[in-house]
């Protein structure tokens, strides 16, 4: 059952996510991207996980993987308001669209993004949103790290209860560099 | 005004060429044309009329699309997989298969709203005549529909008028609807054009519909102070017999009203309504009273309120009659489009009806005759309401938890719920025997049901919810203004300079249905605030009851609180959904009675108005229908930007302008014809957004306009920056694409805006007089 889609008919027809089986496959995948983003959605604030939000965990990995972040909805505060300066800001639909734009060259300029990692959207909205880069941005490789499956990714974590998906961000976390 | 099938017909007469006797003339159509107004360019535009101006919109807002199915399935050739790239057995891309389903979807919601028209001006046609007068606000209205003037190039006047405009609109939704077979358009922006057309005709079916009974049902006639009428379940003498209506043609409730009226029975029992019927309800009756929106009828069907529940049309939960034959509520389906199954009784005696529902001999009858519905409803609910005692299939409190008991902990519950809401772990404190974790989900829970189709021990989840709230249920009492109908002349006289120059910040329009992310309360605080901040405020259908249903610290509604006035901090609802039709209507208005511009078959000028220069956006906070697609697309084609709340990006396609292309962003100045660049304004033209607080942010963001003068920018930026601050903490990022001269900079923050757009390279422009259409540029034309 765990590999199934979270939210039950938000099935996939002929390309399904592949599963992250554990932390340690998402980080080589994040490694191994020339130019990783990380988009932060508002769930961020609301999920709390053994004591903690989100966006606390979230910024332990932005500063360990030093991977840039965009949040989403009006949450670009509530990461200020911690010392953490995203990369950028904007709508979950303007970075989408963004992403599907072969010739969009980042935040910085500097060329296109080729791993999206996604995180804290709600459900539905981030399944459709990658549905849109799976049909629209085909090259770019999508990777969720919510504890719910995402079929449209191309790798998502599995459901899991917060123990284990805190557990998962933070070994993803310790495994940078800068997490050590 | 054209008319159709006229006859002449002569007895007998003495002419110079001799004895004529028994004459008969039949004239296909006669040329009323009293309007002086000239005929405009785009008189009934056909499919393409109009495609020109889509493109430029569309080439401004480009689609982005997040398919909900990767496969075709519509002809039998498929199914063909569309993934990534792939072409199906006719060649269609997952771009064309988008726009197409974006398209049916308009053509559903448009020939909805058409059908309803329809319905209800053959009805009213032959009830009053084909010859009775429309009159939507007597001398305090001169524009009685802009939107068919602006169209159809008719000037109605008589309900009779009214049939050639639902035959055009009826000719369009179906050559749009051909658009969508098998082997059509292939080209995505060729479907999105259609959705266009297909959406503009929506609204001149919603305005036919809505000036058509406000004309003939005495409705409150474009009244700013039209009657503040009662809301929630708390309202209703439930010591009296409950006559519910469910949907949006009002025609059978009247039925219903007007035979307790007929026989003074108009105190003796509660005529209450769901979603539009609810509104139109209270617009016909003030003592009829509106007890929630759409995705309440769960609750209050399964709470046994209604001794008589009756269907009419739309958003109607398809399961309503087996939900009321639960509780004994005898149904009546009232709408041929909406029949459920029941056996036909039009022409039946109403005592056979009535004796036949009473008895429980059949849970419900199809009627085709409002009078007959009224007739019926009124009698069954007297018989029935002492023998059903409040019937209901509400869980007792000791039942719940036993219930709770029987849980297996799968979480398919949550799993199936729109709204992800953590049920398991509210059933697991059930078990308990603590009900707050239930009752915490009443207020997020939209009432689909969804959980207890999955529930693999069949636990009546939403029943439990509902129990656990019973008291608020029960006491749900607010306030509603009933639907006012159009805009006053005077009112648009008053406000089209502020609006066009900018100086009111803008014009929101909270409408659309109840599928909101986390509860109604979201939908009344935006309303507060932006007329707070001197917006107009227009509602309409689901948004505009639950806008009423929460209150302030003096316990008064929004709509006890603010002015029914089109004017700077009023908080107006329009009605039902046909009445959405005002909205454009007064976008059309401020274009043709303040600035003059002809309005006759004059489509793109108008809308090049209103989308350089009427700062109107629109929120859909929790719209779900097929209709509210329609209505949307109307809104887009005549350049007004629509906001969606979470929900809504399962529309599936978004329409989003790219403010980092500043190419994107020329207008020609129509005094001297230079291209200016203006800016992303308005940035977008569909838009999903995820949170409340980001709502707010792009409300302000989406009136502005390249017209605003420069006091009109400097208020529209100062609520920008305002709400920017207040929401994310900081200052707007893109304030350099927004400030043309350094006037438009809210005075308290020149200095340190100034050093912002030094720091972005800005540099100063003009302030043009903007248009998208080069036949508008003035020095050209000599
Ligand atoms: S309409 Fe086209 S894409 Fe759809 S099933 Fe038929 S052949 Fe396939
Ligand atoms: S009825 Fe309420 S709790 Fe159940 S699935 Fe629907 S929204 Fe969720
Ligand atoms: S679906 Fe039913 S059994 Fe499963 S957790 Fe929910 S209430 Fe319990």
């Amino acid at each position: 059952m765990s590999c199934e889609p979270w939210q039950c008919a938000e099935v996939a027809a002929t390309k399904k996510a592949m599963s992250i089986t554990k932390p340690e496959v998402a980080v080589s995948l994040i490694k191994r991207a020339a130019r990783p983003i990380l988009i932060v959605g508002s769930g961020a604030v609301e999920r709390e996980l053994e004591g903690r939000l989100l966006i606390d965990y979230l910024i332990d990995f932005a500063h360990a993987s030093k991977v840039p972040v965009v949040a989403t909805a009006h949450i670009v505060g509530e990461f200020m308001k911690r010392g953490f300066k995203p990369s950028g800001f904007m709508s979950a639909m303007d970075i989408g669209n963004r992403l599907v734009d072969p010739s969009w060259m980042g935040l910085d300029g500097k060329g296109p993004y080729d791993v999206v990692l996604f995180v804290a959207l709600p459900y539905y909205m981030e399944a459709y949103i990658l549905s849109g880069l799976m049909h629209f941005a085909p090259k770019l490789k999508t990777i969720t790290l919510d504890n719910a499956f995402h079929p449209h990714a191309s790798w998502s974590f599995p459901n899991s209860n917060v123990k284990v998906w805190s557990e998962n961000l933070k070994v993803m976390t310790s495994k940078f560099e800068g997490g050590q | 005004m054209t008319r159709k099938n006229v006859r002449v017909k002569i007895g007998e007469m003495k002419t110079n060429a001799g004895f004529i006797k028994n004459l008969e003339l039949s004239v296909g159509k006669l040329v009323d044309d009293s309007w002086e107004e000239p005929m405009g360019p785009t008189p009934k535009p056909g499919l393409t009329t109009l495609r020109n101006w889509d493109l430029k919109l569309l080439n401004r807002y480009k689609p982005f699309y997040m398919p909900a199915c990767d496969l075709c399935c519509l002809c039998t050739f498929g199914k063909c997989d569309l993934t990534a790239g792939k072409r199906g057995a006719c060649g269609l891309t997952m771009a064309a298969q988008s726009s197409r389903i974006v398209l049916l979807a308009c053509c559903i919601g448009a020939a909805t709203h058409t059908a309803h028209s329809r319905h209800m001006v053959h009805h009213l046609i032959e009830k009053y005549g084909s010859r009775y007068p429309l009159d939507i606000g007597g001398l305090n209205i001169k524009v009685e529909a802009p939107i068919t003037r602006l169209v159809c190039g008719i000037r109605p006047k008589t309900l009779g008028d009214l049939d050639e405009v639902l035959d055009y609109a009826e000719n369009q939704i179906t050559q749009a609807l051909a658009v969508v077979h098998t082997g059509q358009e292939g080209n995505n922006l060729d479907f999105e054009s259609k959705a266009f057309h297909v959406g503009m005709i929506d609204h001149v079916g919603m305005e036919v519909g809505d000036i058509a009974q406000v004309s003939t049902l005495d409705y409150p006639r474009a009244d700013p102070e039209a009657p503040i009428v009662e809301m929630g379940i708390g309202t209703v003498d439930r010591s009296k017999p409950v006559i519910m209506a469910i949907g949006h043609n009002v025609v059978p409730s009247v039925g219903i009203i007007d035979y307790m009226k007929d026989n003074s029975l108009d105190d003796k029992l509660e005529v209450v309504g769901l979603c539009c019927t609810a509104h139109d309800i209270t617009r016909y009756w003030d003592r009829g009273k509106i007890i929630g929106p759409i995705s309440w009828q769960l609750r209050f069907i399964r709470g046994g309120f209604a001794d008589v529940v009756v269907l009419d049309e739309q958003c109607v939960r398809t399961d309503a009659s087996n939900e009321a034959e639960r509780v004994k509520a005898p149904v009546i389906a009232a709408s041929a489009k909406n029949c459920m199954g029941f056996k036909d009784r039009t022409n039946d005696p109403a005592d056979d009806i009535v004796a036949d529902l009473v008895s429980g001999k059949v849970p419900g009858v199809l009627i085709l005759d409002p009078d007959k519905v009224g007739e019926v409803a009124v009698r069954v609910a007297q018989k029935i309401a002492p023998l059903r005692k409040r019937f209901n299939v509400l869980p007792e409190v000791n039942e719940v938890v036993e219930l709770a008991k029987t849980c297996r902990h799968c979480n398919m519950c949550q799993r199936s719920c729109p709204q992800d809401l953590k049920v398991p772990e509210a059933i697991e404190a059930a078990e308990e025997g603590s009900l707050k974790k239930l009752n915490e989900l009443y207020e997020f829970c939209i009432g689909c049901g969804r959980c207890e189709q999955i529930c693999p021990v069949n636990i009546p989840i939403h029943s439990l919810i509902i129990k656990s709230a019973e008291k608020q249920l029960t006491q749900e009492i607010c306030n509603c203004r009933a639907g006012r109908g159009a805009i006053q002349d005077v009112e648009i006289r008053n406000v089209g300079s502020p609006i066009v120059l900018g100086e009111i910040p803008g014009i929101l329009a909270v409408v659309g249905c109840s599928n909101y992310p986390k509860g109604g309360k979201d939908v009344a605080d935006i309303c507060r605030e932006f007329a707070n901040r001197r917006f107009i405020v227009v509602t309409s259908g689901c948004a505009a009851m639950t806008a009423g249903a929460y209150k302030n610290e003096e316990g008064q509604t929004l709509y006890d609180e603010f002015s029914g006035e089109f004017a700077a901090g009023g908080i107006l609802n329009v009605g039902s959904c046909v009445a959405n039709s005002h909205i454009a209507g007064a976008a059309i208005k401020v274009a043709n009675i303040f600035a003059k511009r002809p309005l006759r078959g004059n489509y793109e000028e108008i809308a090049d108005y209103i989308y350089n220069r009427v700062g109107a956006v629109g929120l859909a906070w929790g719209a779900y229908s097929q209709k509210a697609a329609a209505i949307a697309a109307g809104f887009w084609r005549l350049g007004v930007p629509v906001l969606v709340g979470p929900h809504g990006s399962k529309y599936r396609r978004m329409l989003l302008g790219r403010a980092d292309k500043k190419e994107d962003w020329d207008v020609y100045d129509a005094r001297s014809g230079d291209k200016v660049n203006v800016g992303p304004a308005p940035e977008h033209l569909f838009q999903t957004v995820e949170t409340k607080e980001e709502a707010m942010v792009f409300i302000a963001k989406l009136c502005i306009r390249p017209n605003d003068t420069w006091k009109g920018r400097s208020i529209k930026l100062s609520h920008y920056i305002d709400l920017n601050k207040r929401f994310y903490g900081t200052i707007p990022e893109d304030l350099h694409l927004f400030v043309r001269t350094p006037a438009d900079i809210p005075m308290t923050m020149k200095d340190d805006i100034l050093k912002i757009l030094k720091g972005k390279n800005w540099k100063e422009t003009i302030i043009p007089d903007p248009t998208l259409l080069p036949r508008m540029i003035r020095k050209k034309r000599k």
